[in-house]
């Protein structure tokens, strides 16, 4: 499904991404885990097509298509879906309508008529229940005076509406109390369906306890530097991250 | 990557910029007495209103135009505009006289004058160049004792409401332009509202420029009697031109005792080019009085055209428990510059008044909020509340607001509010990453920001209003 070669990406003038190599299929979850400045979430953005990031080498291919050639909306609407680290406010802007708009622009794309007005909310009732997302929240503005929990919430419930065929959570555990963690985890193994797959990045373990990954794969320094299992996640929970810095730098000074 | 943004312009085209080819009477251009007495004998009126007439030209005289506006405005020379332009049949008796080239530029504008054709129930003025064409559902209306038709046959056949009312909100000496205005007004509508009536459906004016070179001077005069109510709205386009042209209107409020006046408008007169070339010049003076107790007038506004707009809609609350309201989006894109506002002026007891408004402006727009809050003496318990926001897009136009506030009695509260945002790269992405495009985002933005007030306006119209926004914001993304 993704496939990523060889990335090379900067941040202005500076080089993040330092030759990543990952391959993802249908049906996986990845997680990726790692330090901080590490580079993980520039990994998501290029995926997405941040404009704020500069790809100067390599190659990612999207289900055989080119995906650095992609618009960062046509990226969207091939599938690529990204829970924010930091959801974006946009006052003024309703969450029904928001959502509606997305919707239908995924739909369009696809050739597909728009929802009307009835099956629209039909579909956010049945997704809001799988999130367990309060009412109140889908007629207030985008992410607007939500509490961190509830804008993490918001972005998984968003997930749910667009169906995406690879969902990338960027440090989407972070800000979540225990409760909150445990029904955003349920609602992305709700979610999970042999042709997708899901990117989960994060500092800690401790998601990984509710989104079971196949693959970890430790991010240092702009690159993936140690791939395993889930036993990995564990592995590192205890030993720490100096674990991996040692053993990365040990060989190079060789 | 803003700058790409911002000059990726790929500007929506101004899709009312055609003209009309009818057979049109133009004065020779330029302004003197005997050209005042040709339009009132044109227009075959009574003495006293060439008297005004000729009373206003010549104190207009004496004025300066005004230039405290934050506004570039090239000088204008007043002799090379025609100040009178008339499609040539006359004021048809029915649909069947009606020049079938005017029938289709209103169709194309979108405003049916066929009555059986309005499924919405409103009534049209409809008014190209210096006359009014058409005004539909008069009779239906008149069975109610409502008056809605143009102004000058306001002028023959109630003579003594126009008399009476004329120039008794905005005085002839008033400003430059509401004089030049008073001296030359060619039409516009009347209406009357008599006690106790709720006019069942929507009044309309159309504006339609089509001529060129010429000015257009309308005046429009709305009176509402004791415990009546009406909605009325304008909307204008024009061609597209090279050179500028001159719009010089008054609108007058009168209400009465308990009545209720809401005024909307969607002012779209054409913007000039890219480049700033062309457009309308719209310098208008409205102004509506409370005059009786619990009365109110609400002014809603939507301005996205005109290359420069000078316009305070204004609101004296002379009755006691009387309340205004000003709802204002003004939109400058492009070269497009706006100084516009409201004037609350609070002189009975009790009286409230309510400002919001909402400036966005993109490319080499300037955007001036300019608005005063007065409580005079008497004025007991005033109340005013103002919000002005501003929204910019790029980093090329301007944000400005203008607030004064001369508040003379201690028992008023007068608050005031003002944000400036800019709609961020962030908000951007975070919209492109669900599948909207930046075209789609921006819109969305700016009628979430725009949404208070357009709600404010008839259902019909606030939806027309939400599309011209986007239009007119088109590839101005930054």
């Amino acid at each position: 499904m993704l496939e990523i070669k060889d990335l090379h990406a900067s941040i202005n003038g500076k080089e993040i991404l330092k030759g990543v190599n990952l391959t993802i299929r249908a049906g996986e979850i990845h997680a990726i885990m790692g330090p901080n400045g590490a580079g993980k979430s520039t990994l998501a953005w290029v995926l997405c097509g941040n404009p704020a990031v500069e790809v100067t080498h390599g190659e990612i291919i999207f289900n055989g298509k080119n995906l650095l050639e992609m618009s960062p909306e046509d990226r969207s609407r091939e599938g690529i879906f990204l829970s924010f680290q930091y959801p974006v406010e946009i006052p003024g802007v309703s969450m029904v309508n928001f959502m509606r708009t997305a919707v239908n622009e995924q739909r369009k794309y696809k050739n597909l008529e728009p929802l009307s007005a009835a099956d629209f909310l039909r579909l956010m009732r049945e997704k809001k229940e799988l999130v367990e997302m309060d009412n109140k929240l889908t007629s207030r503005s985008v992410n607007e005076g939500f509490s961190g929990g509830e804008k993490k919430r918001n972005e998984i419930f968003q997930m749910a509406m667009l169906e995406p065929k690879l969902a990338i959570l960027d440090e989407t555990d972070s800000g979540l109390d225990i409760d909150a963690l445990r029904i955003v985890a349920n609602g992305v193994n709700k979610l999970k369906r042999p042709d997708n797959a899901t990117l989960v990045i994060t500092h800690y373990q401790r998601l990984l306890d509710y989104i079971i990954p196949d693959f970890v794969h430790v991010f240092y320094d702009g690159r993936i530097v140690k791939t395993g299992d889930k036993n990995l996640a564990l592995e590192l929970e205890e030993k720490g991250y100096d674990w991996i810095k040692k053993e990365v730098e040990t060989p190079v000074e060789q | 990557m803003s700058e790409d943004i911002i000059n990726q312009v790929t500007q929506g085209e101004y899709k009312y910029g055609f003209t009309t080819d009818i057979d049109t009477e133009v004065f020779p251009m330029g302004l003197n007495e005997e050209i005042i007495r040709l339009i009132s004998v044109k227009k075959n009126e009574p003495e006293w209103l060439l008297d005004f007439r000729i009373k206003s030209y010549r104190h207009w005289l004496t004025m300066k135009m005004p230039t405290w506006a934050h506004l570039e405005i090239p000088p204008i020379d007043f002799q090379k505009i025609s100040y009178f332009a008339a499609p040539r049949k006359k004021s048809p008796k029915s649909m069947d006289e009606v020049d079938p080239e005017i029938l289709k530029t209103f169709d194309k504008l979108g405003i049916p004058l066929e009555e059986q054709k309005t499924l919405t129930g409103m009534a049209v003025d409809a008014v190209m160049d210096s006359i009014s064409v058409k005004t539909t559902f008069k009779e239906n209306l008149a069975e109610l004792g409502i008056i809605f038709c143009s102004f000058s046959e306001a002028v023959q056949h109630h003579p003594d409401l126009v008399q009476k009312y004329l120039g008794s909100v905005v005085p002839y000496s008033d400003n430059f332009f509401a004089t030049l205005n008073s001296a030359v007004f060619s039409d516009g509508s009347f209406v009357y509202i008599p006690k106790g009536v709720r006019c069942p459906m929507e009044l309309s004016t159309y504006f339609r420029i089509n001529a060129s070179n010429t000015g257009q001077f309308e005046r429009t005069l709305i009176v509402a009697d004791e415990d009546s109510y009406v909605s009325y709205l304008e909307g204008c386009t024009a061609p597209m031109r090279d050179e500028n042209q001159l719009h010089a209107a008054i609108v007058e409020i009168v209400a009465l005792k308990n009545a209720e006046v809401k005024y909307s408008t969607v002012q779209n007169w054409y913007p000039g080019d890219k480049e700033g070339k062309g457009g309308i010049y719209n310098f208008v003076t409205k102004r509506g009085i409370c005059k009786g107790e619990n009365s109110k007038i609400s002014w809603t506004q939507v301005e996205t055209g005109s290359a420069i707009t000078w316009k305070y809609p204004s609101c004296i609350l002379q009755g006691d428990n009387s309340s205004a309201e000003f709802y204002s989006v003004a939109v400058t894109n492009h070269f497009q510059q706006a100084d516009t506002g409201t004037k609350m002026i609070h002189l009975g007891k009790n009286t409230r008044s309510h400002i919001l408004s909402k400036g966005i402006s993109a490319g080499f727009g300037q955007n001036s909020y300019r608005g005063l809050v007065r409580v005079s003496k008497n004025a007991d318990n005033a109340r005013n509340f103002s919000q002005c926001d501003s929204l910019l897009l790029g980093d090329k136009c301007g944000a400005h607001t203008f607030p004064y506030m001369d508040v003379n009695n201690d028992t008023a509260i007068v608050e005031h509010e003002a944000t400036t945002s800019k709609i961020s790269e962030d908000q951007i992405f975070y919209c492109n990453q669900r599948g909207i495009s930046t075209e789609d985002a921006v819109g969305l933005i700016v009628n979430g920001y725009a949404r208070e007030v357009i709600n404010k306006l008839p259902m019909e119209f606030a939806v027309e209003a939400q599309k011209l926004l986007q239009i007119t914001l088109e590839g101005s993304v930054g």
